[in-house]
């Protein structure tokens, strides 16, 4: 007879209704990109130029600069989350697989964190 | 798994993991704007360069495949076309609408960036 508790042998081997979470994001993350996705590819296309000046008027509207923010986060969650089902999908060995996830995660967050705070410094402007 | 949906697959990912690093250069750019104007004029200059112009093109093509293949999954997931004849022509319309965008936004690329001033 263990000593471990039922709840404790049954934790973390099998479905525990969270799974679906993640598939739920990748989803709505999907949706999300289709418009956000289609908006800032034509933006940028249709732009007159892409010199600072036009740029950075451009960013700093009152609603492209938010737009621009939830494009960058949900384009990160968005990615974060399908890198990760390729890692699953092919690193099969425990380890190499946590730690392909977390570096792939981490480096995603770096990422949305550094261009948040980019769009709003031109959006705030901060730079001259 | 037919032929088929196992290249479509395998083209989702690819074109999701293009995309995956062209948020780099996203991020690049979107830092450059916010290192003021004489950072940015040198960060443009690299962003301009004809190289890049060609990492665009690709970087339009995967946008345009993986919007396309994107929208078959959620039609998909609300549990249409998934018989096996639906999803081989669905397949077809993938490609072709991908390949079209594709074509129309390198177009639109190339041609803008020869008319502006």
């Amino acid at each position: 007879m263990s000593e471990r508790s039922a709840l404790g042998r049954v934790r973390g081997i099998g479905s525990a209704k969270e799974g679906v979470g993640d598939w739920w994001t990748q989803r709505l993350t999907s949706v999300a990109l289709v418009v956000l996705g289609s908006w800032f590819v034509v933006s940028l296309l249709g732009l007159p130029d892409h010199d600072f000046a036009t740029v950075a008027a451009w960013m700093r509207s009152w609603w492209r600069a938010p737009a621009l923010i939830l494009f960058v986060l949900t384009g990160a969650w968005h990615s974060q989350l399908g890198v990760r089902v390729i890692i699953e999908d092919y690193v099969h060995e425990i380890g190499a697989k946590t730690l392909a996830i977390g570096v792939a995660s981490f480096a995603h967050i770096v990422i949305a964190a550094i261009g948040v705070v980019a769009v709003l410094r031109v959006a705030l402007g901060g730079a001259a | 798994m037919s032929r088929y949906s196992l290249l479509s697959s395998i083209s989702n990912r690819a074109t999701g993991i293009v995309l995956t690093c062209g948020q780099l250069l996203l991020v690049y750019w979107l830092i450059a704007a916010a290192s003021g104007a004489q950072a940015y004029a040198r960060a443009a200059a690299v962003l301009a360069s004809p190289a890049l112009k060609a990492v665009y093109a690709v970087l339009l093509a995967a946008f345009a495949y993986h919007l396309a293949a994107g929208i078959r999954h959620l039609v998909w997931d609300t549990g249409h076309g998934l018989a096996r004849d639906q999803s081989r022509r669905s397949a077809g319309w993938v490609i072709t609408i991908a390949v079209l965008l594709a074509a129309a936004l390198i177009v639109w690329m190339v041609l803008g960036g020869a008319s502006a001033p």
